[in-house]
């Protein structure tokens, strides 16, 4: 156990450049995603049937097709065209994959929270005289936004795991870290390290999603404000301040 | 388009041709024609489905007619007719029709994203071009005139269902509208709130020209705000007039038994 620890020790510049890697992936990945979601989440409500079927051809491509052989994609296929700008490192070939494949699924969740905004709130902006475009900014997605965060933190956290098969494209991340590390301890002390610091991250992720939901939520009079969710309460003063 | 304000007053505020609605194979209006005068205030009557409340909605365009023509101002409203040929109209011309309407509906539906005032100001700012200062200062006004002065920050959510719904009369005043919907304002709320709704659009009625049409099983509120009743029935209009005539001598059959049911007598 010492010696796992030294090894441990001595690996730790390795482990925090996977780990690195790891979040410069996770957070590319899912800043691309959500972009991708908004927008063909958006496209896939539209009544235009050619901006509905291009949105749909899209999602359901990279819902359908592996993510390993969309990875492949981006770092073999696409560089090899010959066109310049097309030539991008594999850190850059990797957030596309995570960011298209994981938009894919956001756009679906995005189209499902804006279809679920109640009647009344559309009703009531077209009898108001609102523009769809000022409907949609001002009415429907700041109440939608309340309703897909959670499952946009499923995706997140799905992404985050995902991001463990960049070894395929030569990147040196978490995973392949904690492979370097397997060498120099043993097999049940690398993978612990490995999950245990997917689980913090995964955390952290989930902390921060529960946050803006609160946050979202309140600002829709539902549950307590994040200043006072974070006040440290017992559940019982907690319960009776909400009633 | 000629302001809704400088249009010959013979001019019906709203005109239904022939208007008739179709939901899958039930026809809920058929061969419908009727006309309301401006600064008219006409309450529907009538059983649960016979089409009240989609006749409000056809005038909101949150519903479009399957047949005929449905006139504001005498003006088409979604479809005109073009050498015999029925045809729909744009967008942009709906949203400057729908300016001269608003509506207030049975569930409120204010936005809970926004405070009291941002309900209110949210149109008048960005659908008829007011200054954020002119909109506050109208808000301000119709907040005191439906009694919720010290509400304008507050949310939505933190007010009773009595509250909303005046708000939501104020939100729909604030855009000025020439033509007021009201669809069972008071079926969503508590009996005892009843009332302090009734006053404030009593109060409407009374003090502005705003032409009404009314959806209601409030028969006493019907009789006293409204010149004009309709009966409905099967998507048709078989009995109107004034409330006075309607409520104590109809002569249709379904009136009197429609009637002996609200009324309880």
């Amino acid at each position: 156990m010492s010696s796992d620890l030294s090894a441990l020790w001595t690996a730790i510049p390795q482990v925090l450049e996977g780990l690195g890697i790891t979040v410069v992936l996770t957070a590319g990945g899912a800043a691309l995603a959500f972009v991708i979601a908004i927008v063909f989440g958006l496209l896939a409500g539209s009544r235009a049937l050619l901006v509905r079927g291009f949105a749909r051809v899209v999602i359901e491509f990279f819902r359908g097709t592996s993510l390993v052989v969309q990875l492949f994609l981006f770092f073999f296929v696409l560089p090899r065209f010959g066109i310049p700008w097309l030539e991008w490192p594999p850190l850059v070939a990797g957030i596309l994959a995570f960011g298209f494949n994981y938009g894919a699924y956001g756009a679906e969740v995005v189209r499902g929270s804006i279809t679920a905004v109640p009647r009344g709130q559309w009703e009531a902006s077209t009898a108001l005289s609102f523009s769809p475009a000022h409907r949609m900014r001002r009415i429907i997605i700041p109440q939608a936004w309340a309703l897909m965060i959670p499952s946009l933190n499923n995706l997140l956290i799905q992404l985050l795991k995902g991001t463990a098969i960049v070894g395929f494209i030569t990147l040196f991340d978490l995973t392949v870290s904690i492979e370097k590390l397997r060498i120099a301890t043993d097999l049940f002390f690398a993978y612990s390290v490995g999950l245990l610091l997917y689980f913090v991250l995964a955390y952290i992720l989930t902390l921060g999603m529960n946050a803006l939901e609160v946050r979202a939520k309140h600002r829709l009079g539902q549950g307590e404000s994040l200043r006072d969710a974070l006040r440290f309460r017992s559940p019982v003063t907690r319960g009776r301040t909400a009633a | 388009m000629p302001s809704p304000r400088d249009i010959d007053p013979s001019t019906p505020a709203i005109r239904f041709e022939g208007v008739e609605k179709r939901f899958g194979d039930n026809v809920v209006l058929q061969g419908l024609d009727f006309e309301v005068a401006r600064g008219d205030r006409v309450t529907l009557i009538g059983p649960s489905g016979s089409g009240k409340t989609t006749i409000l909605r056809l005038v909101m365009t949150l519903e479009e007619a399957n047949e005929g023509y449905i006139f504001i101002d005498g003006q088409p409203l979604t479809h005109t007719d073009e050498g015999g040929k029925r045809v729909a109209l744009k967008e942009r011309h709906r949203n400057e029709m729908r300016k001269r309407i608003g509506m207030v509906f049975q569930q409120f539906n204010l936005f809970p994203n926004m405070s009291v005032m941002e309900n209110l100001i949210e149109a008048p700012v960005h659908v008829l071009g007011l200054s954020k200062a002119d909109a506050v200062e109208r808000g301000r006004e119709l907040l005191a005139r439906v009694g919720l002065v010290d509400k304008e920050d507050a949310h939505p959510s933190s007010l009773s269902g009595g509250q909303q719904q005046r708000v939501a009369i104020a939100r729909a005043l604030a855009m000025d509208p020439e033509i007021l919907l009201l669809d069972e304002v008071t079926s969503a709320l508590d009996p005892e709130i009843v009332g302090e709704v009734l006053e404030i659009l009593r109060d409407v009625a009374r003090t502005t020209d705003i032409t009404m049409l009314i959806v209601t099983h409030e028969m006493h509120f019907a009789r006293d705000v409204s010149n004009r009743v309709m009966m409905f029935d099967g998507g048709r209009v078989i009995e109107q007039g004034d409330p006075e005539t309607i409520f104590t001598a109809p002569t249709h059959e379904r009136t009197k038994s429609f009637l002996s049911a609200v009324l309880g007598t």
